[in-house]
């Protein structure tokens, strides 16, 4: 499956705007990308492990927070994920 | 420095004249080479903070998510986004500070005073993580489209 890198990310994955992952679920994607780019890892999880509160993970248009199986929900090579820093502010 | 034509310019201190006395936001679309933000095109969104919309916006991944497959169809990357402040200084504050993820992106301001748009800057995120980001003024060359000649 295609996972989609923001502009922010790309320099930790050779510059390339989508990363091609082999996996099962949410988790496995998550996982092989972060293995194939281990500097990307502190950038989307805390010391702890979580995955950053400003960072958001969409399973094609679903939020990965708010799915029944979250990060276990299982995949396909025809899905897609998304990683989204979230964009917000005021005065 | 930010590079951006005179309609789009326009069009981004217009939305927050539409929008006052709430905050207006959008995403910019466009290339970055070479420490230049050049934008290709400003893509309204909605604000979801219908809570307190005169002074906090925020864009729903989902949005920016439409907006990057969007630009992806075009060629185009999010190289910023922009948001207004009514009745508040073009200078970015300690929220816009605190939310601000995108590394490498411009953040451009524009200060509404009772409804007309004044003062707009930009402030590129600088840095390579959370703990060492900072904002720094941006130039924004504003630059007039060409029109071809019979």
């Amino acid at each position: 499956m295609k996972i989609f890198i923001p502009t922010p990310l790309r320099v930790y994955v050779d510059k390339q705007d989508a990363v091609q992952v082999e996996a099962g679920t949410v988790g496995q994607a998550l996982n092989a990308l972060t293995t194939q780019h281990p500097d990307l890892k502190k950038h989307l999880y805390s010391d702890e492990g979580k995955l950053r509160a400003f960072v958001n993970v969409y399973l094609n248009d679903e939020d990965v927070r708010y799915l029944p199986e979250k990060e276990a929900t299982t995949v396909t090579d025809a899905d897609s994920l998304s990683i989204i820093p979230s964009i917000a502010g005021g005065c | 420095m930010l590079k951006l034509s005179e309609p789009i310019y326009n069009a981004l201190r217009k939305h927050g004249e539409e929008t006052y006395p709430h905050e207006c936001c959008g995403v910019l679309l466009g290339r970055s080479e070479n420490d230049v933000n050049t934008v290709e095109d400003a893509m309204r969104a909605g604000n979801t903070r219908t809570d307190a919309a005169h002074n906090r916006y925020h864009i729903a991944p989902q949005e920016l998510i439409k907006i990057q497959r969007q630009g992806r169809e075009r060629g185009l990357d999010i190289v910023g986004f922009y948001h207004s402040h009514p009745d508040h200084p073009a200078q970015w504050s300690k929220t816009d500070f605190a939310e601000a993820h995108w590394l490498g992106c411009s953040y451009v301001i524009t200060a509404v005073t009772n409804g007309v748009a004044q003062q707009t800057n930009s402030f590129l995120l600088t840095g390579t993580n959370e703990d060492d980001k900072s904002f720094e003024d941006e130039a924004i060359q504003v630059e007039e489209l060409v029109t071809g000649r019979c």
